[in-house]
């Protein structure tokens, strides 16, 4: 029979999950409701007028089809974004565990961007990529191609991806490197004596061992992509040229900071959490599923 | 987003505790956007003033960009805690008008406190922009500038070109000169909804929006979807694609396409002065009005203006409001706006001040300094050409730019382009009519 460790009186157990349950209310279900509540409002700058208008806000919102077209976009930019600082992170770090010489130095270098702001990551970007002065701009051209991010669409959502997945690399290094670092090397051995090469090691036995750090940090690269990147956008492209960039978190604080349309904002970002809970837990259900603890 | 509108209570709460008993003077906390060189000439301005007297102190506080100034002070006045005067930008005026029961007239607290005031003494293009129907003056004029046409005289010369073009045809027939003396680009464009939208509308005396431009009330709806609108971005559109002219950012950001040369010509802010003249090492410019078309409208008619206004926030006691009264005297002084007019480029508010810096000799000595004046005041404005009040304009801006850049780029005629702006700018324009009430 399962043994089961019971607290004789109630206010130890709610004391120890006091803090936590503060903390959720204070910083998540606050503020949420703070949104939620916004969102129904129509309301000036100052605050001096506000109207309960139900759902016009979001009516509003869906039936402009630019809005519409920036989910599209933001599916673009998260899944490029996620796919792009995972894969490269994977392989960095599956590369990194295998340096024996200079490993510390490596690690720290491959660290060091996540300690730098989003916005400081845009501009730096910016600037490589900006197509009058920028280096990396002018070593396309030289290349033969004609970097404007100012007029295609096409060149600065790939600015964007590459400012916003750049920074994010670091962080998901870190996390595979800690997981590589776990699997007994005892089992990676056994399989090369049976013959497997290195890629097949890495697909069949390296990969599955791997998968639970994989699943946590596609979950919170997408939660990343899709809240935590406005900085960089503003920073880059302001959403532009002509929207191309403009994903739904850039648009909350492009509309609610600069526009100050503290209602139509509010909507949109009880959208955006609507999608991120809805993408969670599809993620928690189908694709962790798939995942061997 | 939270913890932004927490820091700027949390800043102003302290600020206020900071103010308390220990100063004997009234304190005036005076938020700002002049980041730079900008931002310690409107420290040396302040300090000018505290060191003229000993009653009152005005503390300039730098709160970032216009938008982010503009952001704070609103947090700070919905937290109770507003700064006295607040610096926002000229297409934040419909909204800082429409704040009734927030801002301070400055005609009002002038006469409340008691200080001498002529609201006649001020250039009358630049006033237009911030006085009520009746003509009171709402805010204090502080940086204004408008669009001139830089261009490059060293690559005039060696293309053969003799003049400063006046006219669109003369702008192409340069441009195409200079490129063929090697240069790839013939001009480029800064802020291009203020200088290719809303002041080609001025300045070919062509509405940007209904009920004389905004400024008559707030159902207002844009016609910059006219022919001779369409017919202008159009030309644009089409020099986009020989490089004649060639686009570089919606801000500034083009400003390198002409410092290194690669675009001969460049329209911007008459205040980007300094920065052209420091940026442009291997060659002589020269400054000249903003082309027009000869066969549109009355061109040229008047230009309109960029920059930002002083505002005053209510919430403080009738004291410091008699100190903001004797700064804002202080500041519109010939000498202090001559001063400030000849370091930044930013237009003089007061004729008094052009005329003190014309005695002085500036111009003579810096010429191209006073284009901007001449475009600004050579004809009286008129319905057109006084300015805009276009509520949530800062957002409408980002749509002109967003229909633009797909004008640009091909994706969209002219025509289609300028339509679209136009009917998503009315749906923000009706929601700003419902959310200020009329």
């Amino acid at each position: 029979m399962e043994k089961r460790v019971v607290f004789s009186k109630l206010g130890l157990p709610i004391l120890l999950v006091a803090p936590q349950i503060v903390i959720t209310l204070v910083f998540f279900i606050w503020p949420a409701s703070q949104a939620l509540y916004q969102s129904l409002l129509l309301e000036d700058a100052f605050g001096l007028r506000s109207q309960f208008v139900w759902l016009d806000n979001f009516i509003a919102l869906f039936s402009d089809p630019h809005y519409l077209d920036s989910f599209a976009r933001t599916v673009v930019f998260s899944a490029a974004t996620a796919g792009l600082s995972l894969g490269v992170a994977l392989f960095l770090a599956a590369m990194a565990d295998r340096v024996l010489k200079g490993a510390t130095a490596y690690r720290t270098l491959i660290v060091w961007p996540y300690a730098v702001a989003p916005a400081v990551a845009g501009v730096l970007w910016f600037f490589m990529f900006n197509p009058s002065i920028g280096v990396l701009a002018y070593l396309l051209k030289w290349l033969g191609y004609d970097w404007n991010h100012y007029l295609d669409g096409t060149d600065a959502m790939m600015l964007v991806i590459l400012a916003a997945s750049w920074k994010q690399v670091s962080y998901n290094f870190l996390f595979f490197l800690a997981g590589l670092q776990a699997i007994p090397r005892s089992l990676v051995e056994a399989a090369a004596i049976d013959g497997a090469r290195p890629f097949k090691r890495f697909w069949t036995i390296i990969f599955p061992l791997l998968s639970p750090t994989a699943f946590f940090l596609l979950v919170v690269n997408i939660v990343y992509a899709f809240f935590d990147t406005f900085g960089i956008v503003h920073a880059t492209t302001s959403g532009g040229p002509a929207q191309s960039t403009t994903i739904l978190v850039y648009k909350v604080f492009s509309d609610g900071f600069i526009g100050l349309d503290l209602g139509g904002s509010a909507a949109q970002s009880v959208v955006l959490m609507a999608v991120v809970i809805t993408l969670t837990v599809f993620q928690f259900r189908y694709i962790e599923r798939k995942v061997a603890y | 987003m939270k913890p932004k509108i927490l820091l700027t209570a949390i800043g102003a709460t302290m600020a206020i505790a900071h103010a308390g008993p220990a100063l004997a003077a009234t304190e005036v906390q005076w938020w700002h956007a002049m980041g730079g060189k900008l931002g310690e000439k409107v420290v040396e301005i302040a300090e000018g003033f505290n060191a003229s007297q000993s009653d009152y102190k005005v503390t300039p506080v730098y709160k970032g960009n216009y938008t982010e100034t503009m952001t704070a002070a609103i947090a700070a006045f919905r937290a109770k805690q507003p700064p006295h005067i607040v610096q926002v930008f000229e297409v934040g005026t419909a909204s800082m008008m429409a704040a009734k029961g927030a801002i301070y007239p400055v005609y009002q607290m002038m006469a409340d406190a008691g200080e001498a005031f002529d609201p006649g003494a001020y250039l009358a293009s630049v006033t237009g922009y911030y006085t009520d129907t009746d003509g009171n003056m709402l805010s204090m004029p502080f940086n204004s500038s408008t669009p001139v046409l830089y261009y490059n005289k060293t690559a005039f010369e060696k293309a053969g070109i003799s003049e400063a073009p006046k006219t669109w045809p003369e702008v192409e027939a340069a441009a195409m000169k200079a490129q063929a003396a090697g240069y790839p680009c013939g001009f480029t464009t800064g802020w291009q909804s203020w200088v290719q939208i809303e002041n080609f509308s001025a300045w070919h005396n062509l509405s940007v929006g209904t009920m004389a431009n905004g400024f008559a009330g707030t159902d207002t709806e844009f016609t910059f979807n006219s022919a001779d609108h369409v017919k202008h971005i159009g030309q644009l559109a089409e020099w986009q694609k020989s490089k004649v002219f060639d686009y570089g950012g919606r801000r500034s950001e083009s400003a390198p396409k002409f410092y290194g040369q690669e675009c001969v010509m460049y329209m911007n802010s008459s205040a980007a002065y300094a920065g052209v003249k420091a940026n442009a090492k291997d060659f002589e410019f020269g400054v000249t009005a903003l082309p027009h078309w000869a066969d549109v409208g009355s061109a040229p008619q008047n230009t309109i203006i960029g920059g930002a206004t002083l505002w005053v926030l209510q919430g403080h006691d009738a004291e410091d409001y008699k100190a903001a009264a004797k700064f804002f005297s202080y500041l519109s002084s010939a000498e202090v706006q001559a001063d400030w007019h000849q370091f930044t480029g930013y237009l003089p508010i007061t004729t008094a001040a052009y005329e003190l810096t014309a005695s002085q000799g500036f111009y003579e000595k810096n010429p191209g300094t006073d284009v901007a004046i001449q475009q600004m005041t050579g004809k009286a404005p008129t319905e057109n050409s006084k300015g805009l009040r276009f509520g949530n304009f800062v957002q409408i801006r980002d749509i002109i730019n967003e229909e633009l850049e797909a004008i640009w780029a091909g994706t969209k005629s002219a025509q289609e382009g300028l339509d679209d702006a136009v009917a998503r700018g009315n749906a923000l324009l009706r929601k700003f009519e419902a959310a200020t009430g009329g």
